[in-house]
């Protein structure tokens, strides 16, 4: 076991935990965003760095600090280690910086994209953007693909953070490479088509973190944030067939599978359960899904009346809706 | 003139076959290593030579040596970093195809020092006929009993294969390079593991760059000591320094660490002087990835001191008012050169280059080459410098590589230097785009 102390907060975690495992732990405001790792995908993580953090102590054994900022996905905890990420304004700075590259060449079209309200980069910005870019140039811009007759590639939104290589990585032996091209002109390349064989590539779109990647039975139906998500559940021959639905009134217009706070999935689940069972009759519903996420989508649910979504800290007072008092 | 330890027999004809090397007394190292020297005693002797990496780090290399993990039942490589695509830097390639053999005899040595039994040349892919020169050398020295099963009755098994890469510049970084030797699209690993605990094939791996594996024969032959006797404080030894730009001479020289940069330059051993007599603007001292510093700082330090080629004087300063002697590639700058154009000329390479692994890399190389082709063809406004200055700032030190710090430091620094230049570029964008137009005022007041 491994004690460390991460923004002032003392925690013990596992040998061989990394940084952000152990800030997760943790949870609350204090744990470093994520774009690129997905814990359930071996060898994710590393590419993206907005999860850098500030180690001014190594161990106990060895109490000098890190020369430079880690990222906290991939860098083990050392017994006595101290990390600071909110209170280190470096690491702030250093955020902020990798937002706004991510963003440079973001189409931005959020209004238009299926992913906005559940979209990690649309929190990202609104947390640690800024409000004008000092970008001049033309985005960079691609064609849109069609993998198979689901799944759509818009690599113009791709942050190129890896993760749908790694699922179709571990999902077939068949594939090995994912990515064409070098620098900004890299892109997913369409050799991951190849997966689209496979029971479990839908998986792809659920681990996207942005609007690269897209459901085709569900583009354009509806804005997330107007849809119920329900815990549902089927006998299913191929996966566990445990979902949630996304659907308006009696309509299902989306199974996605289970996912955590951190929009990492519970259960991969397959492609029959994802975009052939779109009748409520398919189903065996649970009840109505929790949505914990630092996004729109969890505020207009359930948890009614909502007063405050703490989306912006800090919010100026007027904007706070007073509540009827019984 | 300095001892010679690299490029002594370098001209002799025939230098390239066995039969000429081995009279020039070739292959004497590994003779003395593997049948009179422990593995260990090896690696003692390149610690106490001081020698220090020679691809641009500059890490001392016999601790890396010791780093090397060594769990049982499990293979130990030794890798060359043959990969040299810096800007400016051609002395590995000169010396592979001059000497193939001495390279050879140095992976030899090596892999004995390490307990290596199989090791790989990763060459870059352009130099492909250098890949043809070293498989002969390599088919003479398996003939000759010095590679392969039971070298010279010892007992021990060395296989050294030369595979070439596709020409990526990121190959160049150790763990990218390892990537692409399995057979993988060449992206840098994240560290730790380092290599030396998790290299290649999973297993402890040593990554070296060419001259320092061919400066081991030397020691061994000659002992570490002797080796640490030339040169200045802890660099020790002789570096080849690929010459060029604006000078006379420009070409691969060999001189022991501690000549003056002054005489460097200015001496008809080396560079023998600007090129026409004109006036020195600026030196990029080793590789277009290190800062570049103006006249009046390469050839004296903020101090006041004289300037020596070594690793400690050239970084004398830090990046306010030095750089690094990095893989030894020695650009000069006269008058007439444009340094806007010469910075956007390398962001275009780093940009070209970035892996597209990690975002700041990826996205800033080419904000930074875009914002740089604006300056420099007359579109710039004022505040792009400070954007530059921020765009590099936000880059460096925040990627997996070092490839991201490649791309800002030669941006950052010329801004810090040469800044009235830039302002001028963008004050003047109709002078500044005429052909051969060059900013003067800088250098002025700057010799004065």
């Amino acid at each position: 076991m491994a004690k460390i102390t991460f923004d002032g907060i003392e925690v013990e975690v596992e040998d061989g935990t990394t940084i952000l495992q152990a800030a997760r732990k943790i949870g609350g405001d204090v744990v470093p965003p994520a774009m690129c790792f997905y814990t359930p995908l071996k060898g994710s993580g590393g590419k993206c760095r907005v999860c850098l953090v500030k180690v001014t102590q190594g161990s106990a054994r060895d109490p000098r600090p890190m020369p430079k900022l880690v990222a906290s996905c991939i860098t083990p905890v050392q017994d006595g280690m101290v990390v600071e990420n909110t209170t280190n304004e470096d690491v702030l700075n250093a955020r902020k910086g990798i937002v706004e590259m991510l963003l440079i060449n973001h189409p931005l079209d959020c209004p238009v994209c299926d992913q906005a309200g559940e979209c990690d980069l649309q929190n990202l910005s609104y947390e640690h953007g800024v409000s004008a870019t000092r970008y001049e140039e033309p985005r960079r811009t691609f064609d849109k693909v069609d993998l198979g007759p689901y799944i759509q590639l818009h690599m113009t939104r791709c942050i190129l953070c890896y993760r749908c290589v790694y699922t179709a990585d571990q999902i077939t032996e068949k594939r090995v490479h994912g990515v064409l091209g070098r620098g900004d002109a890299a892109e997913i390349g369409t050799y991951i088509e190849n997966v689209i064989d496979n029971d479990f590539s839908g998986n792809v779109i659920d681990v996207c973190p942005v609007g690269a990647l897209t459901d085709k039975t569900w583009r354009f139906k509806n804005r997330v944030w107007f849809t119920k998500p329900m815990n549902a559940h089927r006998d299913c021959p191929t996966c566990s067939g445990k979902v949630t639905l996304w659907g308006r009134g009696d309509t299902v217009l989306r199974v996605t599978a289970r996912k955590d706070e951190y929009a990492e999935v519970e259960e991969f689940i397959c492609n029959t359960c994802r975009f052939d069972k779109k009748e409520m009759s398919d189903w065996t519903i649970e009840g109505p899904r929790h949505i914990d996420r630092g996004s729109v989508i969890s505020a207009n649910h359930y948890e009614l009346p909502v007063v405050n979504v703490p989306i912006v800290p800090n919010l100026p007072k007027s904007t706070v809706k007073k509540m009827p008092t019984e | 003139m300095g001892i010679k330890i690299l490029t002594e027999h370098i001209n002799v004809p025939g230098i390239e076959t066995l039969e000429v090397y081995r009279k020039h007394g070739g292959y004497r190292s590994v003779e003395k290593a593997i049948k009179t020297m422990t593995p260990d005693e090896v690696v003692e002797e390149v610690k106490t030579s001081g020698l220090r990496g020679r691809g641009g780090a500059g890490f001392p290399a016999g601790m890396k040596w010791s780093f090397l993990a060594k769990p049982e039942g499990v293979p130990r490589y030794l890798v060359c970093n043959a990969d040299e695509s810096e800007p400016g830097t051609f002395k590995d390639r000169v010396f592979m195809e001059k000497n193939p053999h001495a390279l050879i005899e140095g992976m030899i040595t090596s892999s004995y020092a390490l307990g290596a039994n199989t090791s790989y040349i990763y060459i870059r892919g352009e130099l492909l006929f250098i890949l043809r020169i070293l498989e002969k050398a390599i088919a003479e020295a398996y003939a000759a009993g010095l590679l392969g099963k039971n070298i010279l009755g010892s007992g021990y098994d060395l296989d050294l294969h030369v595979a070439p890469g596709g020409g990526a510049y990121i190959c160049g970084e150790e763990t990218a390079l390892l990537e692409s030797l399995e057979g993988k699209r060449g992206n840098p690993r994240n560290k730790p593991p380092f290599p030396a605990v998790k290299g290649l094939f999973q297993s402890p791996t040593v990554v070296n760059n060419v001259e320092t594996i061919a400066s081991v024969p030397w020691i061994v032959n000659n002992t570490g000591a002797e080796y640490a006797k030339i040169g200045i404080g802890r660099s020790t030894g002789t570096k080849l320094i690929s010459a060029s730009g604006n000078i006379n001479r420009p070409g691969v020289y060999e001189i022991d660490l501690g000549v003056p940069v002054e005489e460097f330059i200015y001496s008809d051993e080396y560079c023998g002087g600007i090129w026409k007599g004109k006036q020195l603007k600026a030196v990029v001292p080793g590789g277009s990835s290190v800062p570049i510093l103006p006249a009046d700082l390469i050839l004296k330090t903020a101090a006041g001191e004289q300037r020596l080629m070594t690793y400690e004087s050239l970084s004398d300063g830090g990046f306010v008012s030095g750089s690094m002697l990095g893989s030894g590639a020695f650009i000069v700058f006269d008058e007439d050169q444009c340094i806007v154009r010469n910075t956007w000329n390398y962001a275009r390479f780093y940009h070209h280059e970035s892996c597209g692994q990690c975002s700041p890399c990826r996205e800033g190389t080419g904000w930074m080459e875009r914002v740089l082709h604006r300056i420099e063809h007359g579109h710039g406004h004022q505040q792009d410098i400070d954007l530059l200055v921020s765009v590099a700032k936000q880059i460096e030190g925040n990627t997996i590589c070092p490839l991201g710090d490649a791309a800002a430091w030669p941006v950052a620094s010329a801004i810090r230097h040469f800044r009235e230049e830039f302002e001028w570029h963008i004050k003047h964008p109709q002078e500044a785009t005429a052909p051969g137009a060059v900013y003067r005022g800088q250098l002025a007041a700057a010799t004065v």
